[in-house]
């Protein structure tokens, strides 16, 4: 198939701090340099772009050496933590700004989504921002007057097209903007989490039209997002970047796993370290493992993905007779929302001699939605309480595909996902 | 190597590379987003009155009332002559009316960069659209007050002014365009600078109002005659434009068609360098901005 995107030894150096004074000698000193026909001096220093390293250099690299090609038709996804550089490479790719070195070669005509509604404005009416808007995005006054009908039926607004979008609820805004954005008719489209906006309804019919756009009209896509779920209901294949480098490209489920593995060792401190815990010290607790249903380290789990976690423990005593252990689940409000214990599950454990331990906990499909959670560790041997540590590490949970449609359900529609089936009678 | 230059034969219909040619000023692809143009000039043109009560007749109250207290200050208070034009309401009208297209224009693309970083940093479109826009939406403006003063021309005819009808009314679009292209350039010049150096955007404010005074729109050229400063206002380029003006207007006026000639090659360069430098920053001034 043909290649329509090839990018190319693409860096991108941004300067860090404010612009100043030293901006200035900075700059003269560029241009000096250029003027005597050197190499830019601020080009060698640069360090990578990575949080823990809190470097001297002033000038870091977003993007160091990234070289992929895309194909016709493909629909790529691009993940990744903050800060990786996926929306550096998105802004270079939908030229709002332009890379330091290398080159991006594209053939047809692009056109992003770095935010739905790009250039409306409050005051102008309906009709008057489909026009506006989809100007700004590239298309000619005759392609948006053939396909105003369907942008405003798409987006639901008969009624109010000649309102001043002021008026208009958050949720029609967003959908006439998606409209606009919907019916550009691009042989390739960059698009940005522009999903995470609107309810799950609009959410759907969103993701529906972008897999209608790359399936049936062979449209190349480039999609950023950190809703893995939208990833894996879309994407043909997937890459991960990782400090502004590219780090794996393959299959999509290949790289989500990759993704959910390889983060940086989340920093904590050593449970054996903790001084806030109640206990007469027959076990202390140790450590924790966070691995997948391959039993590999993960740094973090996902929505309607298998949960397993590995409790660390040491045993001070000759032989415990009963060991009963607790997990208590906070979401990030401090509200207790989950109580896991081997004592409701009957399974407390008994006669234990072993100097160290490992408690195995497995949850199949995790309901909790994404974010991140607390967890408090609790024992109690022969009846006493052991161990107890509040809050003794966090678990961040990621979006997942539970009800295996793509949808991630909004954010303010409860705590947890669960199986569940509905059935009609009519009469 | 052998794939690359293989590579290199293909043809592809976008390159995106760290820097552009200098002169590549990609023209063509402003002319395809023409249509965009207009809808700038629109929503600029529509939105502005948006609920109010006045509407657009907001363009003709502030050139009338600012007549009024010229013609006050300096007419009457400061008592400077006014190269005979009679009533004098139509010489500080002309004058103004033509030095507010210059200082609209300016302003409006003085801060294209800053003003626009939200929609510049999302999506890609020729940026030159912009500042073209703003020449053309203040087009208007200046069309909306020019037709006021040709309407008080006729007002003061009935009452005993004679209407000066000639050929020279003929370089009028001429001295608009020229008006048009200062306030672009200096305008693309200052915007350019500002994304990363903001110290020019406060000085642009009362550099126009400097510079109002130091161009004959409150006194005529032939009023500082033998004086020792009237060469550093007839080097203005934009004195023999404003004089020209008033003389294609009223038959009084002074300038020669090589000073004329002087403003018209001052406003090609300052142009020409403020298309260079904008399309220098265009690329990179999200980084910055």
């Amino acid at each position: 198939m043909n290649i329509v995107i090839k990018i190319e030894n693409l860096s991108k150096q941004y300067r860090l701090g404010t612009v100043g004074t030293g901006t200035i000698s900075h700059d003269l000193n560029r241009f000096w340099h250029k003027v005597r026909g050197k190499e830019d001096p601020y080009l060698k220093i640069g360090e990578e772009n990575n949080d823990s390293n809190k470097g001297s250099s002033e000038y870091i690299w977003a993007l160091k050496d990234i070289n992929f090609e895309v194909k016709q038709g493909e629909v790529l996804g691009i993940i990744g933590r903050n800060g990786a550089g996926k929306s550096t490479l998105l802004k270079i790719l939908s030229r709002t700004t332009a890379p330091t070195i290398g080159s991006v070669k594209v053939k047809g005509r692009v056109a992003s989504l770095l935010e739905v509604g790009t250039g409306f404005h409050p005051e102008l009416s309906g009709r008057e921002n489909i026009f506006l808007n989809g100007a700004i995005l590239g298309m000619t006054k005759q392609e948006i007057k053939k396909r105003f009908d369907e942008i405003v039926d798409f987006a639901g607004v008969e009624k109010y097209i000649d309102t001043p979008v002021k008026r208009y609820s958050s949720g029609m805004y967003v959908r006439l903007a998606f409209g606009v954005a919907a019916h550009l008719e691009p042989e390739i489209l960059i698009v940005d989490e522009v999903l995470a906006v609107g309810d799950a309804e609009f959410q759907k019919k969103a993701l529906g039209k972008m897999k209608d756009v790359s399936t049936n009209e062979g449209r190349t896509v480039l999609f950023v997002s950190h809703n893995m779920a939208a990833i894996q209901n879309l994407c043909t294949r997937a890459m991960m970047l990782e400090s502004g480098k590219l780090l794996f490209s393959g299959q999509v489920n290949d790289t989500i796993t990759y993704y959910l593995k390889s983060a940086v060792q989340r920093e904590h401190t050593a449970l054996l370290e903790r001084k806030d815990r109640i206990g007469n010290g027959a076990i202390l607790f140790t450590g924790f493992e966070l691995k997948n249903s391959l039993n590999e380290g993960v740094n973090f789990f996902q929505t309607g993905g298998d949960f397993m976690m590995n409790i660390l423990f040491n045993n001070n005593v000759e032989v415990i007779k009963e060991l009963k252990i607790a997990l208590g689940i906070n979401n990030y409000l401090g509200d207790r929302i989950l109580h896991l214990s081997n004592e409701m599950t009957n399974h407390v454990f008994r006669n234990i001699t072993g100097k160290q331990g490992i408690i195995k906990i497995t949850l199949p499909k995790l309901p909790l939605k994404h974010g991140r959670y607390a967890i408090t560790l609790f024992s109690t041997v022969d009846g006493n309480i052991a161990d107890w540590i509040q809050d003794a590490f966090y678990i961040d949970v990621e979006h997942g595909d539970f009800y295996k449609n793509g949808i991630s359900l909004s954010n303010d529609q409860g705590y947890f996902l669960l199986e569940h089936e509905f059935y009609l009678t009519t009469f | 190597m052998n794939n690359l230059t293989t590579a290199e034969k293909e043809h592809w219909d976008l390159v995106i590379q760290p820097k552009g040619g200098l002169f590549n000023l990609n023209l063509k692809e402003v002319w395809k987003y023409r249509d965009l143009m207009w809808l700038f000039v629109r929503r600029d043109f529509t939105a502005q009155y948006k609920q109010t009560i006045l509407g657009p007749l907001w363009h003709l109250i502030q050139p009338v009332f600012t007549t009024l207290m010229f013609l006050i200050v300096f007419g009457k208070i400061a008592n400077i002559p006014t190269d005979d034009i009679k009533p004098i309401f139509l010489f500080y009208m002309s004058g103004i009316t033509i030095w507010n297209y210059f200082s609209g224009c300016l302003t409006a693309t003085s801060s294209t960069f800053v003003t626009n970083a939200g929609i510049f940093g999302k999506v890609y479109f020729p940026r030159l659209v912009v500042p073209l826009s703003s020449v053309f939406s203040n087009m208007i403006k200046f069309g909306i007050q020019f037709l006021l003063l040709l309407m008080m021309m006729i007002f003061f005819s009935l009452k005993g002014f004679t209407m000066y009808i000639s050929i020279t009314w003929l370089i009028i679009p001429l001295l608009i365009v020229m008006m048009a292209a200062m306030g672009l350039g200096l305008g693309m010049i200052v915007s350019s600078l500002t994304t990363k150096y903001r110290d020019l955007n406060i000085l642009v404010g009362f550099a126009i109002q400097l510079l109002m005074y130091a161009t004959p729109i409150a006194y005529p050229l032939s009023y500082l005659q033998n004086k020792n400063y009237a060469s550093w206002i007839a080097w203005n380029p934009l004195t023999p434009v404003v004089e020209a003006f008033r003389y294609a207007l009223f038959g009084k006026g002074t300038f020669t068609i090589n000073s004329l000639l002087y403003s018209a090659l001052f406003i090609v360069i300052t142009l020409i360098a403020g298309l260079l430098l904008f399309n220098k920053v265009e690329k990179t001034f999200m980084d910055t901005v």
